[in-house]
């Protein structure tokens, strides 16, 4: 069958729904930043095929693709420096030792 | 069956298989080789749908920004080899539910609904048009958010700094 809409569709909810199995499960924090990554990049994936498909006339779902990439790198420097802040105050980066945010 | 299409299955396998051993994978440095697999498979669909541009965006900032960054704090915070720990079985179950019931769902509203494109021609995604456009003031042009993202980018390099900052005890 040639691939077409919906199996890219396909492919980015399965995609999702793999970072939210391992967003719910994982109790580290680096992995829960990994499996935020994966759902970000379904996310991608799903405007680049709606602006391939249904949209070919515009650009835009390719503009927000680029926004979303470059919001994903600030946020994920700045989750890591707090990771690394984190333990360096407190010797881990499990969920559960960051039940207090003040020192 | 073409080419085309083998690759294109070839590549969603690649993503899919790489993605789920990166939340499952016990170790958490195999856990970002793998996720580095399912970025470059995405890429590699981005350069199936011939984005160019958008697929070696993909590798610079994702391949070779981001998951740099995470190996890197992940040999920062730690010790090699230790596995991470077992989770309850019982939160394993429910979160496999959830996300199968989440997926389920999604997949029998992609079969029902039917998708209706445009007829109008079709704008090539090449980088001069990506420029005019993303730098553009007119109607459709990208310039503000492009400003508000470069603001964005700096304060996230502020604070990255200001937070990763090691504070000195104070002498007396």
């Amino acid at each position: 069958m040639e691939p077409g809409l919906n199996h890219i569709l396909f492919i980015s909810a399965a995609l999702f729904f793999i970072g939210v199995y391992g967003f719910f499960t994982r109790r580290n924090l680096i992995t829960i930043l990994m499996s935020v990554e994966l759902i970000l990049n379904s996310v991608n994936l799903n405007f680049i095929a709606f602006n391939k498909y249904l949209w070919p006339h515009k650009l835009d779902g390719l503009f927000f693709t680029i926004f979303i990439i470059a919001i994903a790198a600030a946020e994920a420097a700045v989750a890591i420096a707090i990771i690394i802040n984190l333990y360096r105050s407190h010797q881990s980066i499990d969920v559960e030792s960051t039940e207090e945010l003040k020192y | 069956m073409n080419g085309s299409t083998i690759i294109f299955y070839l590549l969603a396998a690649l993503t899919l298989v790489s993605g789920l051993l990166a939340v499952t994978s016990r170790q958490i440095f195999r856990s970002a080789i793998y996720l580095l697999f399912s970025l470059i498979g995405i890429a590699g669909l981005y350069f199936w749908l011939q984005y160019e541009f958008i697929a070696a965006v993909q590798i610079v900032v994702y391949v070779g920004g981001i998951v740099v960054l995470i190996i890197f704090s992940i040999f920062l915070t730690q010790q090699s080899g230790e596995k991470l720990p077992q989770q309850k079985l019982g939160r394993q179950l429910f979160a496999a539910l959830a996300a199968f019931c989440g997926l389920a769902l999604i997949i029998v509203q992609l079969f029902q609904y039917q998708f209706i494109g445009t007829s109008q021609t079709a704008v090539e995604p090449t980088v001069v048009n990506i420029g005019n456009q993303m730098l553009g003031t007119d109607v459709g042009g990208y310039a503000l958010p492009f400003e508000v993202v470069s603001i964005l980018l700096l304060a996230a390099l502020v604070g990255c700094i200001v937070i990763a900052l090691r504070i000195k005890p104070e002498t007396n």
